[in-house]
């Protein structure tokens, strides 16, 4: 009988990779094949129809903004885009691009539109957006994007089973924190790392964005989620370049999870979702509370 | 799905703008009308809690709405689901209800009336992420994912009941995944939950309505 893939922590998730001599996005594929009993290519064909719904998310607001069901945000996107086409970005090519796509989704996502929750819809910019930013800046192919974001859900499928990724459970550092560990790693096997580098990247977003809150104005998916899944983008990006270089980290992903998962309980429930702190509660935040 | 799938992370594929607010509103109103018989002609939801609170501001309405009319959470007619029951002709009510606070946070009532007049209700909760449960069907407390193939059956609460269901699915070769009762109270109407991890064959539904204290089947597949 054929083994079944499966593992519980980034430990068993590295020890699969290199047993058998894979990157993480494989491992990931093998699982879910196993555990639903769905053949390859159909699975593949499903992600590349993620990739797609991605692909329209981040880019159609780029040339056609879309306001909000709030009316909190929208039009950022197109500024943002217009802004780097003048040749000013000095985020530079894949930061300017990342950053446009990721707002863009958002932008989509708060006027019922459709997305790709990633892992939820209030963190949904930032897989695509760095991603779709590498994929535009050295042409890479989509079937090697749809591997990318294999490794990217075995990150999320981490979180999700061994912490949390719900903003009222865990704070932002939950939603946007966990997506840009999943952007960061799915980034680093894009770009030729090797899966404990890959994950070295994840555990680096979540040190760097530890302890961030969620207080959404209004109690809205808009505002500041859209400027967070921005800097998600930036978290991530660094991550990934200081994973490449070959630096490593101290702590690895297992113990940042669970320390994430530790620091989100003890986030006051005033800063977990509730509209009832931090920039919900700012005067100006605070007009649009009910 | 008994494990998280890759998809479970990178999904729901949804319209904004929230998992639990928006495409878990709309996936509650999806398994409700799936449940009824007949054509829709009245629709009265009772929101609570958050769902009371924030439900404008992140399309609980409109999902709502357009999941009982059968759209999938990533369908984009949701936007305009206002306008499109208008034009079916469907009657359609939102009632906030802020001061019932016993209940989970995002809570909906689902009260559907149909062209005969038959009266059905339906209460799900929306649990993040997307997923939802069904909680009550008609007065009765259920426990119903939407998850795997199910058939739900209505019934008397009489003996020989659930032997006659168990035999008609064991005659289908139908693995049981899931089986639960749930009643009313003694003697009186009762429900009965198969679920299977296989699609349940069409024609088990006429099997189960000969057993004359089977009232109603309804095939919810995935």
């Amino acid at each position: 009988m054929m083994e079944t893939i499966d593992f519980k922590n980034a430990a068993e998730l590295l020890e699969l990779c290199s047993r058998h001599q894979w990157m993480i996005s494989d491992v990931m594929k093998q699982r879910e094949c196993d555990l639903s009993e769905v053949p390859m290519d159909q699975i593949c064909h499903q992600m590349k129809h993620v990739l797609d719904i991605m692909k329209q998310s981040a880019a159609a607001p780029l040339k056609t903004p879309v306001k909000s069901m709030g009316g909190l945000i929208g039009g950022e996107a197109r500024k943002l885009e217009l802004h780097r086409n003048r040749g000013k970005s000095i985020c530079g090519s894949v930061l300017g691009r990342g950053i446009a796509c990721a707002m863009a989704v958002l932008e989509v996502n708060a006027s019922m539109g459709v997305i790709v929750a990633a892992p939820t819809a209030g963190s949904a910019g930032i897989v695509p957006g760095l991603l779709l930013a590498l994929q535009q800046e050295y042409h890479i192919s989509d079937d090697r994007m749809v591997d990318a974001l294999f490794n990217a859900g075995a990150v999320g499928y981490l979180a999700m089973r061994n912490a949390t990724v719900a903003g009222a459970v865990g704070g932002c550092q939950a939603e946007t924190g966990v997506a840009a560990a999943m952007a960061a790693s799915a980034a680093v096997e894009l770009m030729g790392g090797e899966p404990c580098q890959s994950l070295s990247a994840a555990s680096t977003v979540l040190m760097n964005m530890l302890g961030l809150v969620c207080d959404p104005v209004g109690g809205l998916v808009e505002y500041p989620c859209q400027n967070r899944n921005a800097s998600g983008v930036a978290n991530a990006l660094i991550a990934a370049e200081i994973a490449l270089s070959g630096i490593r980290q101290l702590i690895p992903f297992d113990e940042m999870l669970d320390t994430m998962y530790q620091v989100g309980k003890r986030i006051p429930y005033e800063l977990r979702e509730t509209a009832l702190g931090g920039c919900a509660a700012s005067p100006s935040g605070c007009r649009f509370c009910r | 799905m008994s494990f998280i799938s890759v998809f479970d992370v990178l999904g729901p594929n949804m319209i904004g703008p929230s998992s639990s607010h928006t495409a878990g509103a709309c996936a509650i109103a999806y398994l409700a009308q799936k449940m009824k018989s007949g054509v829709l002609q009245e629709v009265e939801f009772t929101l609570y809690g958050s769902f009371a609170k924030t439900c404008r501001g992140h399309g609980t309405d409109r999902a709502l709405l357009g999941g009982i009319m059968g759209f999938a959470t990533d369908d984009v007619r949701i936007r305009d689901s206002f306008e499109i029951a208008e034009e079916r002709g469907i009657t359609f009510r939102f009632i906030p209800d802020e001061k019932e606070t016993d209940i989970h946070p995002n809570t909906v009532d689902i009260r559907m009336v149909n062209d005969s007049g038959a009266v059905m209700t339906v209460r799900g909760e929306s649990l993040g992420g997307g997923k939802v449960k069904i909680v009550r069907i008609n007065q009765v407390q259920v426990d119903f994912t939407g998850e795997y193939n199910a058939v739900i059956i209505i019934q008397k609460d009489r003996p020989g009941v659930a032997a006659h269901i168990t035999r008609i699915l064991s005659d289908r070769n139908v693995n049981i995944a899931f089986m639960r009762l749930f009643r009313e109270s003694r003697g009186e109407k009762a429900y009965t939950i198969v679920e299977s991890d296989n699609r349940l064959p069409e024609d088990i539904t006429e099997k189960l309505l000969e057993n004359p204290n089977v009232q109603d089947v309804m095939l919810i597949q995935p």
